[in-house]
This record gives structure tokens, sequence and C-alpha cells, in this order.
């Protein structure tokens, strides 16, 4: 047991002996330390005006990232190095190429998102070399920028790599560093409002899971973190997830790939790209990049959110749970833990351990849209998963088709599914599944879109997978990567 | 010789003024050191007030029970309406009917009921959560059907413009139509949220640090709410993180309350919203719908026009008044009405008191006008843009507007024809047409659309402003106006006017915090006139420094004062040259005074509300926009793909400044029409309330070919400061040409038969609709 916090802020280490579970990372900067460079601009991880950089290990090497600062609790900063907009500039005041990129391209006019992007950018400067407009756009996705329209904050992400390579991080002695805050031990830390338990190996966590039946299981906290900011909830105590490296493990198999449940969606869409090109633009619009970094797949889905994206491509891939409780396994079909709006099928003392996602079959149609408001950084309306198998005799022999975001949970069109059975996969048989759409679904109206909507479109998408599958040729996407490229 | 001479005179031309200077904060944007309210070191003993408010739209408040509230850890005091030593009353247009407190009727949802003050900022947002109110609810009017269907209440006089015999033009006219249009509201999405900080001085005095358009108008009001004298305080205001007339005066209450608050317990007080708290509290932009009726001919001529313009104005006036008035100056656009009835109607509503904002009204009469000329173009097959270009205003006999005011200028005809050749505009049209017969799913659209825009305040006596300026003995100079900073570059601009008055660089000026303690009596950075207001004033103050200095200098060295030139980096005294600290030096010794207040008040503009009749604006500031978008018509989403924009600027006073203006404010008004929703449920509550659910633009939303220009030598007809033009509220209106962009793609289903009728905001649902009514329509 530890029972203090330690990481990096900037070159300086810190240790904390008493610490509420649930303090934010932004409140502990701009409150305690007094560095008020972040921003809070809405205080759920939307608009990136907090943005951060973290870097950890990660199997030995350090790795930066950008996250919300808004969202994330001070105690799972534990072992990390934490850089902000106040660390960017040089010993002798000179302004970090990125931050003199933002100015040369007048990146800014209020200024107060200006930060965030700054970090953001940042992040994208430490990582890649020649990143393309989209990559651009994509790393930009979680930062809202109300005044200038974002032209020349684009021209800034590429003016600063000409803007020399050099800063004053030493990355070889923060990693040595950082391996020295690194240790096996569970980090009990105690604070006014309760307490964090951080375990370090799997077993640890089991057990805690089973001890501490109150405590609220944490991985990337990009949604619990609204629970404390928006929903003012107080948790006690907290269980995290993300110390344990066993957890964030995506081992490659033959037929499938074993994600641990506390692999982020920047790994999970790294791993799955490979699946398929629209498994990987599904997750590049997943929240903003800030999220994708902190949010994992397993709180994805032991959430139950009903409009998380990952689920209705991992039912239709046909995935599988490991849950775990102590030292036993129980493993279930995905689509079967979700029971009702907000409610799966974890019993006490389990938690989600693994997911396993088949690969797709060689022979196999497959596609996934996800419709929203806006295109990037946006809550699905519709999202629709579907898998299908054609005999050899050209019918439909399997269908899978999920959903998010018709009904409280994610779930399949079963009756959708059988209308397609058996038939030729052609227009008659896409107009049979959509008639039948309405009996697996009365989809919700909402600020995200009306139930006629809804209903539509998830018929719609039947259309566009036929099309996609066989007309080649034919442009069905506005936006985007699959715009791009072409969904062939 | 010649060539150096030469090189001293165009460098002098140039100047700092005109130059593409950087934004004067932009090294502390980026380094985190830019202080906002929020990042002021906070005072010894700062407490954190948090507002309570209602759960429901309407009805009567019987009791509030606050014992909980008071007794939750870490709170010093809660206030209601009976603390308030003065009145509680912060009605900008001092109709009395928006209270601080509510005390009797709740009027919308998330009014405040009463505020908590504490050690925390936290402890005083879970206080909060703590009241137990009783209501008797009552069946709240949400919308404009509601509140037509209750009676029509109005929030103020509705505004009535007439030119022509209406009813017999469009009985005359060869062909009628009938429409609807519904055009939606926008929140402001300032990145920083409201917020103030009050430090309590001695006797009454207060000092607020304020996220505010309007400084003046919050000293006003804490002093009426703390029943003081304006004089006791002071309000003060570096930068705000963003307005967009979000902070016009939607930071009265924040500010008011931290005042109270920190007037009552002796200790600085700061409040802070929570975004979604802001969201729900807060005005936006008044959605409309616009009821018409056009009468016109087979060639596209518009010859009567009959509109309504009913506004969702919420539960109090507000701005609601001159907001919907700005909607009828501009329900013509650019076009030319023979003869035109429009009424505001500006309709009281149980939801958040609708605000100022960016365009101010303008905007939506202007969509109006553009759905007008859609109309037509569909009812006679004529092209859009032929029938744009038969409509516009034109000299002699065509050039009257709704309000009696001669347009002077008519530019708009050469900005459209000069983008329509540099933007390829009927090439690209007819490709898309081909292209589009060839696409099954999806279609793209074209669209350029003209933006007329009339600049200065509606109420006359807004239109001046104050400046002061300080020369330093060592030739430093210390700006202050009465604008304020919200990203717009108002500041560097205003800096630029003294750069060049004096031949100094910028770095010689110290832009000083906004405040009421130095330039009184201020109007509300708003209605664009910021740098034409400020900046002027900053220019009177130098020219009265000067020619002081000059007069001093005549004397002293026995010179002309035509032998006194302020250049670049020195001032020529007859024969000899001097640094201008040099002269400034020798001033003092000559003890002369080398600080000035500078004032400007807006010329030529006048305007009879009750005739309808006047000469409201100084001047048109122009544009037109084009705008190529994708449009699936499987699901609705779209992509704007390609932008090109020609704006007025007059002679700008810093192109990149500008250009920003122009290239955000865009991006801000496509939000307005295609993405951003404003949701509010049966309960009056709003469902929008934080980014996870209301979506304004991101990167990859702007469009990735985006051609911006300034129109070359066009200065401003009118002497405004440097022959510039405004800039900060007419280029939202380039936007219009993406909703009718979309609204070409749509048509494409059906054949360009069918006009798509696109209403706003224009979400992929709405599109799909609109795809599904035209292709019906079209039996297509």
């Amino acid at each position: 047991m530890r029972d203090t916090l330690r990481f990096l802020l900037g070159d300086e280490r810190v240790e904390i002996a008493s610490c509420d579970p649930t303090l934010t990372v932004l409140d502990w900067l701009r409150l305690d330390r007094r560095m008020t460079g972040s921003k809070e601009g809405c205080a759920e991880g939307d608009c990136g005006a907090c943005t951060v950089v973290v870097g950890r290990l990660d199997r030995g090497l350090l790795r930066y990232e950008a996250i919300n600062a808004c969202i994330r609790f001070l105690p799972t900063l534990d072992g990390c190095h934490l850089l902000t907009v106040e660390h960017l500039k040089g010993d002798d005041g000179a302004l970090h190429p990125v931050q003199q990129a933002m100015v040369d391209c007048h990146g800014s006019q209020c200024g107060f998102c200006t930060p965030g992007f700054v970090m953001s950018l940042f992040a994208l400067w430490l990582n890649e070399d020649s990143p393309s407009v989209s990559r651009i756009e994509d790393a930009l996705a979680g930062n809202l920028c109300r005044c200038t329209g974002y032209e020349p904050i684009i021209a800034a992400a590429q003016r600063m790599y000409r803007l020399g390579a050099a800063d004053r991080f030493d990355r070889d002695a923060v990693a040595k560093r950082l391996s020295e805050l690194s240790d096996a031990a569970t980090l009990s830390l105690s604070g006014p409002s309760g307490r964090f338990l951080a375990p370090a190996t799997v077993e640890g966590l089991a057990e805690f899971v089973i001890t501490e039946p109150q405590a609220t299981l944490v991985a990337g906290a990009t949604d619990v973190g609204l629970w404390v900011t928006k929903g003012m909830r107080r948790l006690d105590p907290v269980i995290y997830l993300g110390r344990i490296e066993a957890l964030r493990q995506i081992e490659d198999r033959d037929d499938d790939l074993q994600i641990g449940a506390m692999a982020t969606q920047t790994d999970v869409r790294s791993a799955l790209a490979a699946l398929s090109p629209e498994i990987n633009e599904l997750m590049r619009r997943f929240g903003g990049e800030q999220v994708r970094n902190a949010g994992t797949i397993g709180g994805n889905i032991a959430n139950g959110s009903p409009i998380g994206d990952l689920p209705p491509v991992l039912i239709a891939l046909g995935a599988t749970l490991v849950l775990r409780c102590g030292g036993e396994n129980r493993i279930i079909p995905l689509e079967t833990f979700f029971l009702d709006y907000r409610k799966q099928d974890r019993r006490p003392g389990e938690f989600v351990e693994a997911v396993i996602v088949p690969k797709l079959p060689a022979d196999a149609l497959f596609h996934v849209s996800k419709i929203s408001k806006r295109f990037d950084e946006d809550i699905s309306a519709v999202c629709g998963a579907f898998l299908l198998r054609i005999g050899e005799d050209g019918r439909v022999a399997e269908a899978r088709l999920a959903y998010g975001g018709m009904a409280g949970i994610p779930k399949r069109a079963a009756v959708a599914e059988t209308a397609l059975i058996g038939r030729n996969w052609d227009e008659a048989a896409v107009t049979a599944a959509i008639a039948a759409l309405p009996k697996d679904f009365t989809p919700l109206s909402d600020m995200r879109a009306s139930a006629q909507y809804r209903l539509t479109v998830a018929g719609n998408l039947l259309r566009r997978f036929l099309i996609e599958t066989t007309q080649p040729e034919v442009e069905t996407r506005v936006a985007g990567l699959l715009a791009e490229v072409g969904h062939g | 010789m010649a060539d150096a001479r030469k090189r001293l005179e165009v460098e002098i031309a140039a100047g700092p003024l005109g130059a593409p200077r950087i934004h004067d904060s932009a090294a502390r944007h980026v380094a985190g050191e830019a202080v906002y309210v929020d990042d002021i070191a906070a005072p010894v003993g700062l407490l954190h007030a948090y507002l309570g408010l209602s759960r429901i739209a309407h009805g009567k408040l019987v009791s509030l029970d606050l014992d909980a509230v008071r007794a939750a850890p870490g709170v010093l005091a809660v206030l209601t309406a009976a603390d308030i030593p003065g009145s509680n009353d912060i009605s900008s247009t001092h109709r009395h009917d928006e209270p601080v407190f509510a005390t009797d009727m709740i009027l919308h949802h998330g009014q405040p009921l009463f505020a908590v003050v504490a050690e925390t900022r936290e402890a005083a947002r879970h206080a909060a959560l703590l009241a137990k109110a009783v209501y008797e609810e009552a069946t709240p009017l949400l919308d404009v059907a509601a509140a037509h269907a209750a009676g029509g209440d109005l929030v103020t006089d509705p505004l009535k413009l007439e030119r022509g015999d209406v009813a017999a033009a469009m009985a005359a006219s060869p062909r009628r139509l009938k429409g609807s249009m519904e055009i939606g509201g926008q929140d402001h999405f300032y990145l920083e949220s409201q917020i103030a900080l009050a430090i309590p001085g001695e006797e009454e005095d207060m000092q607020v640090f304020s996220s505010t358009q309007h400084p003046s108008e919050v000293q006003h009001m804490v002093a009426q709410v703390l029943g003081v004298g304006s004089h006791a305080v002071t309000v003060e205001v570096r930068r705000m993180g963003g307005g967009f007339g979000g902070k016009e005066t939607q930071s009265n209450l924040f500010a008011c309350v931290a005042a109270l608050a920190a007037r009552k317990l002796k200790r600085p007080v700061k409040l802070r919203p929570d975004r979604d708290d802001d969201m729900v509290i807060t005005g936006k932009r008044h959605d409309f719908i616009c009821d018409y009726e056009i009468g016109f001919d087979d060639e596209g001529h518009i010859l009567a026009v009959d509109a309504v313009y009913a506004a969702r104005c919420g539960w109090n006036a507000d701005l609601s008044g001159p907001v919907t008035d700005r909607a009828l100056f501009h329900m013509d656009n650019c076009y030319f009405y023979p003869a035109v009835r429009a009424v505001s109607e500006p309709l009281r509503t149980h939801t958040v008191s609708n605000t100022a904002f960016r365009g101010f009204g303008g905007p939506q009469g202007m969509v109006g006008a553009e759905r007008f000329i859609e109309e037509v173009a569909f009812a006679t097959g004529l092209d859009p843009l032929e029938v744009r270009r038969r409509n516009l205003y034109r000299p002699l006999g065509r050039d009257v507007t709704p309000y009696h005011q001669t347009v002077e200028d008519n530019i708009a005809g050469e900005v459209i024809d000069r983008l329509e050749g540099s933007c390829d505009y009927r090439a690209r049209q007819d490709a898309i047409r081909e292209a589009n017969a060839r696409s099954p799913i999806v279609k793209r659209g074209i669209a350029l659309t003209p933006v007329k825009f009339g600049i200065s305040f509606t109420a006359t006596w807004f239109n001046q402003a104050g400046a002061l300026v300080h020369i330093y003995t060592d030739g430093t100079v210390a700006l202050n106006h009465g604008g304020t900073e919200m990203g717009q570059g108002l500041y560097v601009k205003v800096a630029q006017v003294v750069a060049q008055a004096f031949g100094i660089g910028l770095d010689q000026i110290k832009i000083t915090a906004t405040t009421t303690g130095k330039v009184p009596n201020t109007s509300a950075t708003a209605a664009s006139s910021g740098s034409d207001l400020n900046g002027m004033a900053a220019l009177d103050a130098c020219e009265t420094i000067k020619a002081r200095l000059v007069a001093f200098a005549t004397t002293k060295w026995n010179v002309l004062p035509a032998d006194i030139a302020f250049l670049p980096g020195r001032v020529r005294i007859g024969a000899q040259e001097i640094g201008f600290a040099e002269l400034v030096g020798a001033a003092y010794m000559g003890r002369v005074q080398l600080s000035a207040t500078g004032f400007y008040a807006t010329p030529k503009i006048h305007w009879d509300r009750k005739a309808g009749r006047g000469h409201p604006f100084y001047y048109f500031a122009y544009g037109a926009a084009a705008a190529e978008v994708a449009i699936d018509t499987l699901t609705g989403e779209y992509k704007v793909e390609r932008v090109d924009i020609l704006h007025d600027c007059g002679t700008s006073l810093n192109p990149a400044i500008d250009r920003g203006q122009i290239e955000g404010g865009f991006i801000q008004g496509m939000g307005w029409l295609t993405t951003e929703e404003l949701v509010w449920d049966e309960k009056g509550r709003l469902r929008t309330h934080a980014p996870s659910t209301y979506k304004i633009p991101v990167a990859s939303d702007r469009p990735r070919i985006f051609n911006v220009a300034l129109l070359e030598n066009a200065p401003n007809r009118e002497p405004t400061i440097h022959r510039s033009k405004a800039v900060g509220e007419p280029p939202l209106m380039l936007a219009i040409s993406v909703l009718h962009a979309l609204s070409d793609a749509v048509a494409s289903v059906g054949g360009h038969k069918v006009c798509p009728k696109l209403d706003t905001p224009a979400t992929p649902e709405r599109v799909l609709a609109a795809v599904e009514r035209v292709r019906a329509e079209a039996g297509a």
C-alpha cells in the first residue's frame, strides 16, 4: 500500500498525501497551484479549453497524449508526467514553435480556447511529423473555437513544423523519473470527501471489487467525470483501473482480438482499424482525441449507454465479454450484457476484464454508419453496424444488424434480420428488412433526432449498405475519411 | 535621394494603419498568460456565489425553503430579493420586467430564485441544489405558436415599416404566393462563460471585474441593485473570452449578484455559473417565424412584400425591441421592394429572454429576404442568382429602403459580379448539375448570396464614444477607450490609430483595460461599431494632444505649424528631426498637458420609430459568398466543400484582423443555419444546454476550400476612421449562402422544380425531410 500520490508536473516532482478522489486535474491546477493557463469552458470534455498533455510509460516507453483536465481526476495521474500550456515556453522565454505558429497565423481571437488548442497541437507536434489536413482536423476535433472559424489554426498546425523541432523536454530523463515512480503497490489515497484506490494488478482489483461493493469503478472517467462536474455526485470510494498494465493489453490472436478493458479508444481504434476502414472511421469520430485518449473499451461497454458507439459494432461482429469475479471468469455474448436502459448483466463483485472481438470472416459483408447532427465529435442519433454472410447460393445466410440510438440499449434488429435470411442481397431484401424495422424498434424523439428520422435513417443505412456492397462506383458518403478515400 | 524620399512617403502612408498587425494579446493567449476574470489572482478572503434556479418554466412560487442551503457545509449566506438594498430590477430597457431574483411569478425554467455564498465554488454549487421550492405550476407558453394562441402578449411595442400601397401592389401583381419560414435561434457559446468578481471598497464603493461588452450598463445596474450612485461603482474588463452579443446585457445578472453578495458579506465574491447553467439562464439569438406574401411577375421582379416577423422573445423585453426592429431593417437585404409592409411581433414566452447576438436580428431578416428570392425563382423557373440580380437596389428609382433611407452606394451588384467571376460560379453550377444527374445518392448544390448590413446603433444616442490618451514623459502612451475587447481585435485596431497619429510603434502604446473609471457613459461594444466609434474618439484625443505639441513646438523652435510633421519614429520640426520622446520630454518641461480625452458622435443619422422613417444607418457594409455543398439523400448528412467570399471592409484598418472576423463570422453563421439546434422540451426545459448536445462547428466543418478576399480599392464613402468599414457582424450573414447551397442540392432530387423551403437550422434531419418532400411533390 502506498498512501501518497506521485507524479511529475513539468520538471517538478509532486507528492500529495491527501486528495479528494474526484478532484479534477483542472481544479487542482487552477485553484491549488494557481496555474490558470488551462481554462474551463464546459467541464464535460467537449470543448477542449482545458486540454493538457499527459505522459505515461506504456510498456516501458514514454507516451504523451492530450486529455481533458476538466473531467480527469487528479489521483489518476499517479506515475504520469503532466504538462500544461505554462510549460511550453523555453527557459529563455521564447515561445514554443506551436505557440509561435499560432501567433504568426492569427490563430487566436478571444484567446480563451487557445491554451487548449496549443496543447492539442503540442501533442500532435510531439507524436507526428507531417500530419495531413484531415489528421489535423481530427486532432483538433475535441477543441471548440467560436471566434476564428479554425482556418488560421489549421494553418498554424502546418506552420509549426517549420519553426524548429527542438523543445526543452528531455524524454529519456522523464522516462527514467517516471519509472522510478512506478511500483506494484496499491495506491490508497484519502481526502476529506473519500478514498481513492488504485490497485496495480488484476488480482488486487478483483479483490477490491468484492470488498468494496459501494465503490465506483473508474476507467477513463470520460463519463464518470460528468457525474461529478455536472451531476454533483460525491463518489466514495473510487476504484481506478488505470494502473493495471495487464488490463490495457490488446492481444491479436488467430481468429480474434482480446482487448483488455482499460485499452483506450485510441488503442482500440489502432487495433480494430485493420478489421475494417469503417470501424476506423467510426472510432475516429468517437468524441474528440482527448476523450479517445482517456475513454476505454471497458468503460464504453460497462457504462451501458444506449448511444455508445462501440457496442453496435462489437455486437455485429459477435464479440463476447469476459466478466471477472474474484478468480472466476464468466464469458457471455456482448449482446446479452445489455438488459435494459442503463441496466447490465454485471453481478455483484464482477467487473469487465476484457472483450473478445472475432475478426471479420473473409466472405463477410460489413458496414458501419454513424449518423449525428454534427459529423465530428458528436453523439450518435443512430449508429448501425451490419454483418452479412452470403451463402454459395447467393442468398443471405447470416445477418447481424446492430443499432445504437434506436432503443434503450444497443440492440440487434431481429425481425429485420429474419427478413433478410434466405433472400438474395438486393433491393427487395432491403425493402423487406426496412419494412420490418418498426417491429424491432420504437425509437425515442429527443434533442438529437426525432423518432421518425431515426427510423427512416435506420432503414436507409441498410440501403446504403446495399449500394456500397453492390455498386461501389456510387458515391455514398459526404464527409470524413470514407468520403475522402471512397468507401470501396 | 528621390527613391529614399519616396520610400519614406510610402512608409508614412502605410503606417501602422492598414497593416496586418497581430492581435495585441496573441503572445499571451498562446502562453496561457492572458488574464480573464477567473484568472485574476484571488483577493484575500474571496468567497463564491452560486445561483439557485427555478425548476419550472411558469407558475407561482408558493414557498421557498432555504434552511438546508444555509446549513450546508461552507455556506456563509443565502440571498434573496429581500436582501437587495436597492431595486430588484436589472431591466436594461427600464421596463422593470427583469428582477434579479424571482419573488412571486416564475417566468422561465432556470430563472434565478436566490444566491448562496460559500467558501468555495464547489460548496456553493452543492448547497444551491438543496433548496425546497413549492410551485403552483401553470402552463408555459414556450414558442411563437403557443404565444399566438394565448393572445400574443408582446414584450415591447411592435414596429411597422411601410412604403407604397402594399395591398394595391399585391393585387396588381401578376403572380402572388404565400409562405412561412421558421428561423432558429442560437446560443452564443462564448468559450468563457459569464463571470463577475466584486470587491467591496470603503463606504459604498464597489469594484467589479465583469466579462461584459457593456461596462457602463453593468455599472448602472450594480448601482441600481445596491441602491448607490453610479459613481460608487467601477466596472473593469480587460478582455472577454468571447461575447458575440451574449455579454451585452446578460452579464448584468452575474455582476449584480456578485456585488450584492460582496456588499452583504463585506468580502470579495466571485460568481461563475457552470456552462450548463449559463446556457439555461441566459438569453440567445431570437428564433422567428416569418409569414410572408410576395407579389411578383414572370420575369422574377418582386413587386410587393407583406410580411410578419414573429419572434420568441422570452420572459422579458431585454433587447428584443431593437433586435426585432433590426430584423425588419434587414428584411430587404440588397433588394428593392416597390411596395412593402413589414411588421414585428416581439412575443412574450416562458423561455430565456432572448438577446443580442452578432447581427442582432439582421440575419433573421436577411434569411427571410433570401427565402423570398428563392420562392420567386422556383415559381418563375429562373435561376436564383438571376432573380437576386434583377431585384437589387439600383440608383434612381429603385434605391429606397422600407424605412425610407436611400441607398447611396449600391455596390452589391459589383460585389456579386466580381465574386461570380472569381469563383467560376456558372461553370461550376453546370458541372454540378451534370454530376448530380449521374450520382443517385450524393447530390451537390451551389449558391451565391449577397449581404448588405446597416451600420450604426438604431438607438441613435448610442452612437457616441469616448477615449482617454496619456503620454508619459518617456514618450510611452497609455490608451483607454470605452470599447471592450472580446477577441475581435478592437484594442489593436485603436492602438494602430494612435500609433499612426503620433508616428510611434505599437510597442510604445499600453492598451489598458476598459473601465468606467476612466471613460464614462460608454455604449455597449456592439453593432459592429467598436472601431468606428472608439477609433475616432481615440484619434480625437490624439489630435488634441498633437495640437498642443505643435503649438509648443512652434514657439520653442520658432517654426510654423506647417513645418511640423509626425513621421514614423520621429517628428520633423522645420529642418530638424527629433524623437517623439524628445519632443514629449521638452513639452513636459514646457508645462504642456500630455493627456487628453477624445469624443466622437456619428454624424448624419436619425430615426423616427413611430413614423418608421429616417436615416438610421451611417453606411452599409457589403459582401457576397458562394458556397458549394454535398448532401447525402439517404441520411440528410452534408458537407460544405467550398466557399468563396468577397467582403467589403472599406479601407481595412487591419486586414488580418478583418479576415479573422470574416472567416469566424462566416463559420458562426454556418453553425447557426446548420447544426446549432436549440431544443426545449414540453416542460420548457432546455435540452441542449452543453456542447455535448448543442453542436457548434468544429474544425472539420469548415470548408476545405475557403477563399476569402477583401474588396479592394473600396474606401468608405463616409469619412469613417481611415475610411474603413465595420466588420464584426456583416460576415455572419455570408453563411446564408450555405443554406441556399443546401437548398439547391435538395432541389436537384425534384429536377429543380419544387422549392425546398429549408427552414433553419437545416440539420441533417431537416435536409432529409426536405429531400423526401421535394421528391414526393415532384413525383420523382
